[in-house]
């Protein structure tokens, strides 16, 4: 096999506060030609820098500092800029993360397509028309011929990726570079893309970097991985090496981080009879203005029926757009509810925030995904946690410090971080900070709204388990949203699954997992990809599901909101009436036409993994 | 054209129309609040009350603020603008002189700086960092604080007094031929380039640096685009938007704020009309230029604004 890309000693810096600071160190690889490579490490390990710098380009305020890079024979850092510009694009291509940023907006998406190799006189623009016209076919992109004459905005995200790969491949490129393809995407959607990006990859022979800080994903797509940390090499080998015999012992916290907590927690279950903490019936919420009736124009959740019972989590999963994060602005008082009662220790809650007592407000803590925004940087961590105590319990001076320090005791935070502002900690220490702020309310409910999304894997499963012990130790109850199964998973009781603003599943977490389900849950919880070779191979029905033929309908809005992509639709049934809710044998209520039975996977359901191989519940970020 | 840009430009005219609707309103209350009248200012400080009084029942100065709002707002939609008291001619007919030069001014001075400006900051966007762009920084820096006066004063001092070329005062009735055209326009353009060029070119490269700092840039970069090829196709459309607006108000000064300029060159444009017309308490004539500067603003900002969503294909295709 022929060496293709050889990455000798290289160094990257970056421009600091006092003098450079090295972010790559002494990185050396290479890769035959036609394999995959994989870049694999948590944020700041410098993998996207090493992917940028075999383009030869670092981004602004970074420097290749030193080392080579040979592609095909060619050293690309010795190269002058205007060879190096016929390289981008021609030999070198590179696929974006977000190819909804990595757009134009005010270009047409043939043009984008095309633009590279035209400029490097790959050929005329007929013929690169046409050979677009080809990719798109070949990448499963909807009406092939037309679709270049749209602009980004009007087209989805997994599509937009698509086309992305499509402007990548149109030069035949030597090298591909992929950074974190399908990081930005849902995970129904990610199978899909990983799908087709694959049978891309092997049909043209082509040889590919890949990065990603998904072990999963990885697996289905390289040949070798690369592990990073703080820009070093902790191990590089063949993938099913790493996957199974990793000699590096960051690799193994990877994969443990990687893998889910064991087994559904076993919950204490409360007596049914207590009464709930928090209890939602017939709820509607939607943004703009109300018509008439008093609905909203856009309506985003749509008759949620929901009880928390003291001590208990639920977990609320779906999709970007599915409703999770309206539903928690309802229950905080930021967004009041058109129709339906949502109750709170058996009083009802008012829509509006000012219409609050001080004690609803007090017993309901949000807190929020992003701790670099909810936390005011200009504040030291003391004063961040000591107003809440002011105003709720008008602690001041010693015996407001001393809550303090026992609110950093409890999110496992060292008594020295009191005197520091935001900026001076890390990820992981800030959303613990903004926990302690919610905590410092002694709250019954807190509202999690994706509170471990913007952290690296092996920090968001250490907030999971300090969530776990602080319900554990106070008796808290949560309303847990996310997108990600396997953190749902190890907190949640139960779980609702939501899909375009309707509760298509309600149920406790094991009864989630295993089917029968809802369509859509079935979809949901089998894209996740698993951490083990062969998944994606072995799960091909995914990316094209057959959609039994409906004739035309009329959506007068009350149809189930997953027709258009649900496998086991009933033509004549599913078009025409409106799901009910429906109690199945393990518990679960669903909101689908089909019994039990149909709910059953269309395939033979595939062998439950070894504990070798666990099933790895990530959906994305 | 579809139908949703109709709908959206029709609404930004509709919002400009009761923009100066509202505007009537507040310049008529305003300057039925300032004290002294037409009356007073005719007859001289010497009058007696009677011979005022007299006079505002001739004027119908005395009849109530809303009846008068609504003589004064009905001339104003058949173009009867009132009676310039202190001239004693009507408005219109003043206006209508000094319309043409101001315009005429404005016209030349914007086909002189918007392509200047541009230039300018598109260059800089492209040389951020380097030395060309702290130079033009540096440089439209210092035009922005310089007075205009001064830059006209010196400019009258060198073009006119020392080397003669161009005459120091601007006669617009003098223009006959091409070259009187430049004797006539050279200094005051000039003097008004310096002031709204740096203006827009510092505005039109934080517009451009803007759009070069997003991924759609980087990400052209990587596909082996040049520096140029980058700025002006992928980053300058989509900052058609910041850049319209930028310029729509720069512009909108050259009706209303060049005072200084043509009074320094004695040109005869309606700023140094309506500043007369406030000395004067000529309150039909200054509510008149006050109604026309605002509705040059609303039609530049209106302008401004449709270019911005034409230029937009998330709001021109839907």
């Amino acid at each position: 096999m022929t060496e293709l890309l050889h990455v000798k000693n290289l160094r990257v810096n970056a421009r600091g506060g006092a003098g450079e600071i090295e972010i790559v160190r002494n990185v050396s690889f290479s890769l035959g030609k036609g394999e995959v490579l994989a870049l694999i490490g948590e944020s700041g390990s410098g993998k996207t820098t090493i992917a940028l710098s075999l383009l030869g380009y670092a981004r602004h305020g970074c420097r290749i500092a030193g080392g080579e890079i040979w592609v095909d024979g060619t050293d690309v850092l010795s190269l002058d800029d205007k060879t190096l510009q016929q390289w981008r694009g021609h030999r070198i291509a590179y696929i974006a993360q977000s190819a909804a940023a990595a757009f134009n907006p005010s270009k047409r998406l043939l043009d984008q397509v095309i633009e590279s190799a035209l400029l490097h006189g790959v050929g005329s623009r007929a013929e690169l028309e046409r050979k677009a016209v080809e990719l798109f076919r070949d990448l499963a992109l909807p009406n092939p011929e037309t679709i270049g004459q749209r602009y980004p905005h009007q087209v989805s995200g997994g599509q937009l990726q698509r086309l992305m790969a499509a402007m990548a491949l149109i030069a035949d490129p030597l090298l591909v570079i992929l950074d974190e393809p399908t990081t930005a995407l849902d995970v129904t959607t990610q199978v899909e893309v990983l799908q087709t990006f694959r049978d891309a990859v092997k049909r043209r022979n082509a040889t590919a970097v890949y990065v990603s800080h998904d072990l999963a994903v990885v697996a289905q797509m390289a040949d070798h991985i690369v592990v990073l940390n703080g820009g070093e090499i902790r191990e590089h080998n063949r993938t099913e090496r790493i996957l199974h015999h990793a000699d590096d012992a960051y690799t193994r916290s990877l994969l443990g981080a990687a893998r889910p907590h064991g087994k559904p927690k076993a919950v204490t279950r409360l007596p049914a009879e207590a009464e709930p903490l928090l209890s939602i019936k017939g709820l509607i919420a939607g943004y703009g203005k109300p018509d008439s009736l008093g609905l909203p124009a856009s309506r985003i959740l749509e008759d949620i029926e929901l009880e928390l019972r003291p001590g208990q989590a639920i977990g609320i999963i779906g999709e970007s757009g599915s409703g999770k994060s309206t539903l928690a602005r309802v229950v905080a008082g930021l967004l009041p509810a058109a129709r339906g009662k949502v109750r709170f220790r058996g009083e009802e809650l008012p829509g509006q925030l000012s219409q609050r007592s001080a004690e609803q407000f007090r017993r309901i803590q949000l807190v929020f995904q992003n701790a670099d925004t909810a936390l005011n940087p200009m504040h030291t961590v003391g004063t961040l946690l000591g107003r809440p105590l002011k105003a709720y319990f008008g602690l001041t001076g010693k015996a407001q410090r001393q809550r303090v320090l026992e609110l950093l005791d409890q999110v496992r935070l060292p008594h020295t971080l009191i005197d520091r502002k935001p900026g001076a900690l890390s990820g992981g220490q800030k959303q613990r900070v903004n926990l302690a702020r919610a905590l410092a309310a002694k709250p019954d409910l807190i509202l999690c709204d994706e509170v471990t999304s913007a952290l690296d894997t092996v920090v968001g499963a250490a907030i999971l388990d300090l969530l776990a012990e602080l319900r554990r130790e106070l008796g808290l109850a949560y309303l847990f949203i996310s997108h990600d199964i396997s953190s749902v998973r190890a907190l949640c009781d139960d779980v609702v699954v939501m899909y375009q603003g309707h509760q298509v599943q309600t149920g406790s977490t094991s009864a989630l997992l295993e089917p029968p389900a809802h369509p859509y849950t079935d979809l949901l919880v089998r894209s996740v990809p698993e951490l083990r070779q062969g998944w994606l191979e072995e799960n091909r029905d995914l990316a094209r599901l057959e959609l039994p033929a409906l004739d035309d309908y009329q959506d007068n809005g009350e149809l189930c909101t997953f027709l258009d992509r649900c496998p086991k639709r009933i033509n004549g049934l599913c078009n025409s009436t409106a799901p009910g809710r429906k109690t199945l044998s393990s518990g679960s209520v669903t909101l689908c036409h089909l019994d039990e039975e149909a709910m059953l996977p269309l395939l033979p359901v595939l062998a439950q993994p070894s504990a070798q191989e666990p099933r790895l519940y990530k959906v994305n970020g | 054209m579809s139908t949703h840009i109709l709908w959206l430009i029709g609404r930004r005219l509709a919002a400009a129309v009761l923009t100066l609707l509202i505007v009537s309103v507040v310049i008529f209350a305003i300057t039925a609040i300032l004290p002294g009248d037409s009356a007073q200012q005719i007859l001289g400080q010497f009058a007696t009350p009677e011979q005022i009084e007299a006079l505002r029942q001739q004027l119908g100065l005395n009849q109530p603020a809303i009846v008068r709002y609504l003589d004064w707002f009905g001339g104003l939609l058949s173009g009867n603008l009132g009676e310039s008291m202190t001239n004693n001619m009507p408005v219109t007919e003043l206006l209508q002189g000094r319309l043409g030069n101001t315009l005429m001014l404005a016209l030349v001075t914007s086909v002189v700086s918007v392509p200047v400006a541009l230039l300018l900051g598109i260059t800089a966007a492209i040389y951020r960092g380097g030395r060309l762009d702290k130079c033009l920084s540096t440089l439209t820096l210092a035009l922005v604080a310089v007075p205009e006066f001064l830059v006209a004063t010196l400019a009258v001092l060198i073009f006119a007094v020392k080397l003669r070329w161009f005459s120091a005062l601007s006669y617009a009735s003098d223009v006959t031929s091409p070259l009187a055209f430049i004797r006539t326009y050279t200094l005051p353009v000039m003097t008004l380039c310096f002031v709204i060029v740096a203006q827009m070119a510092r505005m039109t490269r934080a517009a451009v640096v803007d759009q070069l700092d997003s991924s759609y840039a980087e990400m052209a970069r990587l596909k082996g685009l040049g520096n140029l090829r980058i700025a002006l196709v992928h980053a300058l459309p989509n900052a058609v938007g910041p850049i319209a607006n930028a310029i729509a108000l720069s512009l909108s000064y050259l009706f209303g704020g060049v005072v200084i300029v043509e009074t320094i060159f004695n040109y005869p444009g309606i700023a140094s009309l309506m500043v007369d017309a406030v000395t004067n308490r000529d309150i039909a004539l200054v509510q008149a230029c006050t109604m026309l500067f605002c509705s040059g603003y609303l039609l530049l900002v209106l302008i401004a604004d449709v270019s911005a969503i034409l230029s937009n294909p998330r709001l021109r295709t839907r």
